[in-house]
């Protein structure tokens, strides 16, 4: 199975109470955050990883996949760290950050789609910069392809893919035949979530993500990585959502700390008003 | 023209309240865009849900029903959505984001080559231009956008949009044909749902949430649940404790789970990661319940009680049982 998997690159989400906007409020400032991986799009990486391996013996890769990102030269280092993981092959659509939007990163995916034709393309649900959740869904529609989002399970069947969907109230179970687009949730690295034909179902991995050992972070450098220009994959990179401005979230006014239980129930009957 | 089509959301025939949040924009947006506002209900034997959307104030009902729209498919949605809308000339296509209208209407604006505003939590009108807030970093900031395209889509916090109340008076409902959708509808098979079944309220739409943390461990429902009891709550958990499985992950609160902003919410034995603080913030009323005094929590909680949360939860309990006679 040949699966491609979209990475992006975003500010440290665990200090994302750490972005500053300026009085100006023309941009989200996230100097002096470090970037990461969007996590969604690492538990993507490691479903492909899973869907392309027998859990029993992971170095072996049956099949191939690829990692793609959207960015100027840095976001590279995002695309090692992934090939240093078990991805075999990287490409790099050349373009700013600040210059796209999600219908034009699913415009540009489609065409490279189109290029590579993988079985699978592979994401998570959403950046947590942005937190935008549609740019799986717009490449599945813009592909005429089937679609599985908030994936928390995937089971490989022959030419097709169970996936089991985290919904509201549930998890709704859908079969796409391959090729389609599945969109990954929290749980998809759990250590029963994700099955591919060679691994046995009695298998678990370990939960969470793999990391790279050293000898594969040395190998890494040696993948092939190669950039794409924007303009190749679409020739509109128009931006259909502007953005005018930025502000802070509305301050909450500062809380007391309660005695007790008594004093509790006492200020939310007659203070707070909501008992 | 310039009208908004709200996207309906129904299941087992009846009209979901998630709705009732995309009407409250529609109203909005109509009357800035000088316009009006329809509602389209799509599915099978979804004719309650239809006379229900009635009563909301809509110029019309549009009801797309065919068997195959028996269970939700964005591949067989989507052509529906787009079609009502091109074909009427609608200038505003409004969901809610829940679990539904996050699958659909990403599909819908690409159908539609339209850009996608999602999740916002506010509409700012000038004359008949319409911008949306919409909060970005886990609700760490929140931008002011537009979207550029002759049809717009949107879909909105429900949380952030109070439900619409009927209008008293009853719109015309219209049967509409169904959209031949794409290739993509032959490939995808619904196989099952696996439902949990719950007598609470729904997490979006309580006045009071009860959430627990992962310190509650194997004792999660037992400490839980009879608070949410008596305050008549949803139980929500925060991450921590889904992926523990001390409870289901469609409880999850927080940036990426369900985002609610209740009259009262209890956080016990949360610490307050900022993906949880995101889904949380906007409620009335805070409590917090945690043993560490220096947990995040405590800075968005209106009242914190550093406590060992095994013996104040059950007090607290039958404390407000108490104080209710």
């Amino acid at each position: 199975m040949k699966i491609l998997v979209a990475l992006k690159r975003v500010a440290d989400p665990d200090n994302a109470n750490k972005v500053k906007i300026p009085p100006s409020g023309d941009r989200i400032d996230t100097a002096g955050l470090e970037w990461k991986p969007n996590p969604f799009d690492e538990y993507a990486l490691e479903a492909a990883l899973r869907l392309t391996e027998d859990g029993k013996a992971p170095k072996a890769r049956a099949g191939e996949v690829v990692v793609v990102t959207f960015g100027p030269k840095e976001t590279e280092q995002t695309l090692r760290a992934a090939l240093a993981t078990g991805a075999d092959r990287a490409i790099r659509v050349d373009v700013t950050d600040d210059k796209l939007d999600g219908a034009l990163v699913a415009r540009a995916l489609k065409a490279l789609v189109e290029r590579e034709k993988p079985d699978v393309v592979l994401m998570g649900k959403q950046a947590v910069d942005g937190d935008s959740n549609q740019v799986g869904q717009s490449l599945a529609e813009l592909l005429d392809w089937p679609m599985a989002t908030f994936a928390a399970t995937i089971q490989e069947e022959q030419g097709a893919l169970l996936v089991g969907r985290e919904v509201d109230g549930g998890v709704a179970v859908l079969r796409v035949r391959l090729p389609a687009v599945v969109t990954v949730d929290l749980r998809i690295v759990a250590p029963t979530s994700v099955y591919s034909l060679k691994t046995a179902r009695t298998h678990k991995y370990n939960d969470g993500v793999r990391f790279a050992a050293l000898p594969a972070i040395m190998a890494s450098k040696k993948k092939p990585l190669a950039e794409v220009k924007l303009a190749d994959l679409t020739a509109d990179s128009g931006l259909k959502v502007q953005y005018h401005g930025f502000e802070p979230p509305p301050a909450r006014k500062a809380g007391i700390k309660v005695k007790d239980v008594a004093d509790l129930v006492a200020r939310l009957k007659n203070e707070a008003k909501v008992l | 023209m310039a009208d908004v089509l709200v996207v309906a959301e129904a299941a087992e025939g009846k009209l979901k309240k998630t709705t009732h949040s995309a009407v409250t924009f529609a109203r909005q947006a109509a009357a800035a865009l000088g316009g009006t506002y329809s509602i389209l209900v799509i599915g099978s034997g979804v004719d309650a849900a239809a006379t229900e959307a009635a009563t909301l104030g809509a110029a019309k009902v549009l009801v797309a029903q065919d068997g195959s729209l028996g269970v939700y498919l964005a591949e067989r949605y989507a052509p529906v959505v787009a079609e009502v809308a091109k074909a009427r000339g609608i200038a505003v296509v409004v969901g809610t984001a829940s679990g539904y209208g996050k699958d659909l209407l990403p599909r819908v604006a690409a159908r539609l080559d339209a850009g996608y505003a999602s999740d916002i939590t506010g509409l700012v009108t000038e004359g008949s231009s319409l911008k949306y807030r919409r909060p970005m970093f886990a609700g760490n900031a929140f931008g002011l956008c537009s979207v550029a395209t002759p049809i717009q889509v949107v879909s909105v916090r429900q949380s952030a949009f109070a439900a619409a109340d009927a209008s008293g008076a009853q719109s015309p409902v219209e049967q509409v044909a169904v959209a031949r959708p794409g290739a993509a509808a032959e490939r995808v098979e619904f196989v099952s749902f696996d439902q949990v079944k719950s007598t609470r309220p729904e997490l979006a739409e309580a006045k009071v949430v009860v959430s627990g943390g992962r310190a509650l461990k194997e004792k999660f429902n037992q400490v839980i649940d009879p608070l949410a009891d008596v305050l008549g709550a949803a139980v929500g958990a925060s991450r921590a404790a889904c992926d523990a499985g001390y409870a289901p992950g469609d409880l999850q609160v927080g940036q990426t789970g369900k985002i609610v902003a209740p009259q009262l919410y209890v956080a016990v034995g949360i610490s307050g990661a900022i993906q949880h603080l995101a889904g949380m913030k906007g409620s009335k009323v805070i409590v917090a319940i945690n043993k560490d005094a220096d947990a995040p929590i405590f800075q968005v909680a209106d009242y914190g009680l550093v406590a060992d949360l095994f013996t104040a939860v059950p007090e607290l309990t039958k404390q407000i049982q108490a104080s209710r006679g």
